[in-house]
């Protein structure tokens, strides 16, 4: 059966993995790249126009932290220039008034702004940066004096996720028109710290019913956009649309991934914009066509129901729990992972005190 | 919504043609829709000037078809673009 690949909606641009804060659920990868190999301006400028060319319409900046670029708002004009919606994702650390003037300026459409907890205690231990909830909250005032279109980036856990009512009045504070509250998905460096931030079942539980009311109550107000943590429903999320289907990721150094964790599953090739097309990088990339379609499924998600609801679910997360990229996702009730999962979630979740946090520095 | 509010488009939601698909887009944050030509019609009047209840008129006239067949659907679409954060409304 042949494929039929349409080209990507969006693109996650990675400028850089500099960031100044050094949290525990980090998704980059364990091991960060150096400031010496990020790309140039005008590296970047030409992967904006290759990229609309082929098809993307949304633009994501972000790393690492996006502002540790110098040249974030030329970066801005380049993908404007390109014809992209152009988001940024940011700690707000970094930002002042001025940077953040010069982005309008270049016409940043959107930004998106991460919440590590509603008071500086929390979110500067979770940060690991202290006085970093302070500026947050002043980058956040400014961002509304200039108009920007605003999303808060909530990530919970088992720390923070109670706080979930205060995170949603925090968001209609800063005057946000859309929260995207996403319970820490394990990848990267959140692995490292698994226990420490796996959430109980009943905070899950009451945390889904407090969305529920909020997404009623809020109508019309705010958008509320809830991820939650997978580990605890029967069947997987889906990767996308399928693996290599709607999007592609980028990273500091110009390697370009079919998503953000490709990289910890260790057979596949992956290949540079510096040295082909993105478009035949998007077509006919190895990586790419690894778990396009259906083909390389396993038997069980071949003759499932689901399988194309959830693709068979997330690849990386096969890869991270079983060793096996090209199993069915373990979170599947149906799948012989599963028991792999539920193990580890008995062994992490009914510690009393959460481990210490590991913090990357 | 009321026939009376004026929906517009807000900062961050811009619509697009989309060359390589050819089609028409919608835009926001995490967000694209494709628009049709009835969608397309739609949200080229959101002007930030008519209501509600001029848009679905303008819009029987131009397709020559009933308002009161039309309105109902209009304000459907509408009130999704609004509960997905790609309209605002504000009172006249
Ligand atoms: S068997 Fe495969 S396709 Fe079916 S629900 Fe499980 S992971 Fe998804
Ligand atoms: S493979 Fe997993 S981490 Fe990657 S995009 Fe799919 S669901 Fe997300």
């Amino acid at each position: 059966m042949s494929v039929r690949v349409d080209p990507p909606m969006a693109m996650l641009a990675e400028l850089t993995h500099r960031c100044p804060l050094a949290c525990p659920y980090c998704s980059n990868p364990t091991e960060l790249l150096a400031k010496e190999t990020e790309l140039s301006t005008e590296a970047w400028a030409d992967v904006f126009q290759q990229a609309a060319k082929l098809g993307v319409l949304q633009l994501h900046l972000s790393g690492g932290e996006p502002a540790s670029r110098r040249d974030l708002a030329e970066l801005v004009i380049a993908a404007r220039e390109a014809g992209l919606y152009t988001n940024l994702i940011t700690s707000g650390i970094g930002l002042t008034e001025r940077r953040l003037r010069e982005l309008d300026d270049a016409g940043l459409d959107h930004v998106q702004l991460s919440l590590q907890g509603v008071n500086a205690v929390m979110a500067d231990r979770i940060g690991g940066y202290k006085g970093g909830f302070d500026r947050k909250m002043h980058v956040a005032e400014i961002i509304a004096e200039i108009g920007f279109p605003l999303t808060l980036n909530a990530v919970m856990h088992r720390e923070n996720l109670d706080d979930l009512p205060q995170t949603i009045d925090m968001a209609l504070r800063l005057g946000a028109r859309r929260i995207e509250v996403a319970c820490v998905q394990f990848q990267g460096w959140a692995l490292v710290n698994r226990a420490a931030l796996q959430p109980s079942w009943e905070q899950v539980e009451t945390a889904k019913k407090t969305v529920a009311r909020a997404v009623e109550t809020l109508k019309g107000r705010l958008v509320i956009d809830f991820v939650p943590p997978d580990y605890y429903a029967d069947f997987p999320k889906a990767c996308m649309n399928g693996w290599g289907s709607t999007g592609l990721n980028i990273t500091p150094n110009g390697t370009v991934l079919p998503c953000h964790a490709a990289e910890t599953i260790p057979h596949l090739q992956f290949e540079k914009v510096t040295d082909r097309a993105l478009t035949d990088i998007w077509y006919e990339g190895a990586a790419f066509n690894a778990y396009r379609g259906t083909d390389w499924m396993p038997d069980l998600c071949q003759s499932c129901e689901r399988r194309d609801i959830d693709f068979g679910g997330c690849r990386c997360q096969a890869m991270a729990v079983l060793g096996d990229a090209a199993a069915p996702d373990p979170v599947c009730t149906k799948s012989p992972g599963r028991a792999a999962l539920d193990a580890l979630l008995v062994e992490e979740v009914q510690e009393v005190a959460a481990p210490e946090f590991v913090y990357r520095r | 919504m009321t026939p009376d509010d004026v929906p517009y488009l807000p900062r961050g939601v811009r619509t697009q043609f989309d060359a390589v698909r050819k089609v028409d887009v919608i835009l926001g944050p995490e967000r694209v829709l494709v628009l049709d030509q009835v969608g397309k019609a739609v949200v080229g009047r959101l002007d930030g000037e008519a209501s509600l209840a001029e848009i679905s008129a303008d819009l029987a006239q131009v397709y020559d078809a009933p308002v009161d067949v039309i309105a109902p659907d209009v304000t459907a679409f509408v009130e999704d673009l609004r509960d997905r954060g790609m309209v605002h409304v504000r009172p006249r």
